[in-house]
């Protein structure tokens, strides 16, 4: 299957043929997850009405650490398999896990006011959600700086790893030292300890992010190939330019 | 201030992301399209090395 991929033609093909099923599929879910979470999940009882965005607030979080996942599975398909299409892939995934990130601090930060009496506490999950955006604002910035798209991912993809061990601390910095942020309560080995009430209209938001996620990566891989192919083109015609005026 | 503010900021900021994501998908599909048309108008193709 990942082989029959590696042709972007095939790629463009089938993508093209999903990504309207996603992007549909994810605004159907986006709308139910919305409606059970404004008119038929209860306030917390400790909590009240503020706990409305951990709806936004956490499939923002794993949406971040699941486009990291992504960034360097593909960096390995770059350096390792050299898979055509998995610097595409690293390329397109870098924004969108970036802005996740940032709604992900955004939604934390105005949730901690209310409840911590502050917006920002150097804690070490906060700090490594931090450094998570910092690492996926370098990237993006090292993926401008090197014009050539080859050599621009195998940069991108050796500092994609070395910033993959931030990923493990991201999720079990709660477990590891003692901090604000409270530790995980859906992902647990003795199951979620929030109530169902509030444990769906949670996962559906999860699943509607995701799948908005997912269209916009395909939507910016094929772009990435269609971007490829002008680049191609327009050194073609340079080519050819040059070859008439001598 | 009150919470409602807090909720309701959170959830502008969110859609107003997620708006720039898709509409960023959108523009940039949109050129690339338009910048590969207009080269293959002008005769610019992978096979225009051979010809």
């Amino acid at each position: 299957m990942i082989r029959e991929l590696a042709n972007p033609t095939r790629f463009m093909s089938l993508s093209g043929t999903l990504l309207p099923w996603v992007g549909g599929l994810s605004a159907i879910l986006m709308g139910v997850g919305l409606y059970l979470v404004w008119f038929a999940s209860p306030a917390d009882y400790q909590q009240g009405e503020t706990v409305r965005i951990m709806y936004l607030h956490v499939p923002a979080a794993w949406l971040s650490l699941f486009f990291y996942m992504i960034m360097a599975t593909s960096a390995l398909g770059t350096l390792v398999w050299r898979h055509p299409l998995a610097d595409v892939s690293q390329k397109a995934a870098a924004p969108i896990g970036a802005a996740f990130t940032l709604i992900c601090l955004f939604t934390g930060s105005l949730w901690g006011k209310p409840m911590w009496g502050t917006y920002w506490q150097w804690d070490a999950r906060l700090t490594s959600m931090l450094v998570m955006l910092l690492i996926y604002l370098g990237i993006l910035a090292l993926w401008r700086a090197i014009e050539e798209p080859n050599r621009a991912a195998r940069a991108v993809s050796i500092l994609t790893l070395v910033g993959a061990v931030n990923v493990p601390i991201v999720k079990f910095s709660v477990d590891w030292w003692n901090t604000l942020h409270q530790p995980a309560s859906v992902f647990r080995i003795d199951g979620p300890t929030i109530h169902p009430s509030m444990l769906v209209p949670l996962l559906i938001m999860a699943v509607a992010f995701s799948l908005l996620g997912v269209a916009l990566h395909l939507s910016g891989m094929r772009t990435e190939i269609l971007r490829r192919r002008v680049r191609t083109l327009t050194i073609l015609e340079a080519e050819r330019l040059d070859a008439q005026a001598a | 201030m009150s919470h409602t503010f807090f909720i309701a900021f959170s959830y502008i900021v969110t859609a107003l992301v997620v708006a720039g994501l898709i509409l960023r998908a959108v523009i940039d599909h949109r050129i690339q399209l338009r910048a590969l048309a207009d080269l293959e108008s002008r005769g610019i193709g992978r096979r225009s090395r051979r010809g």
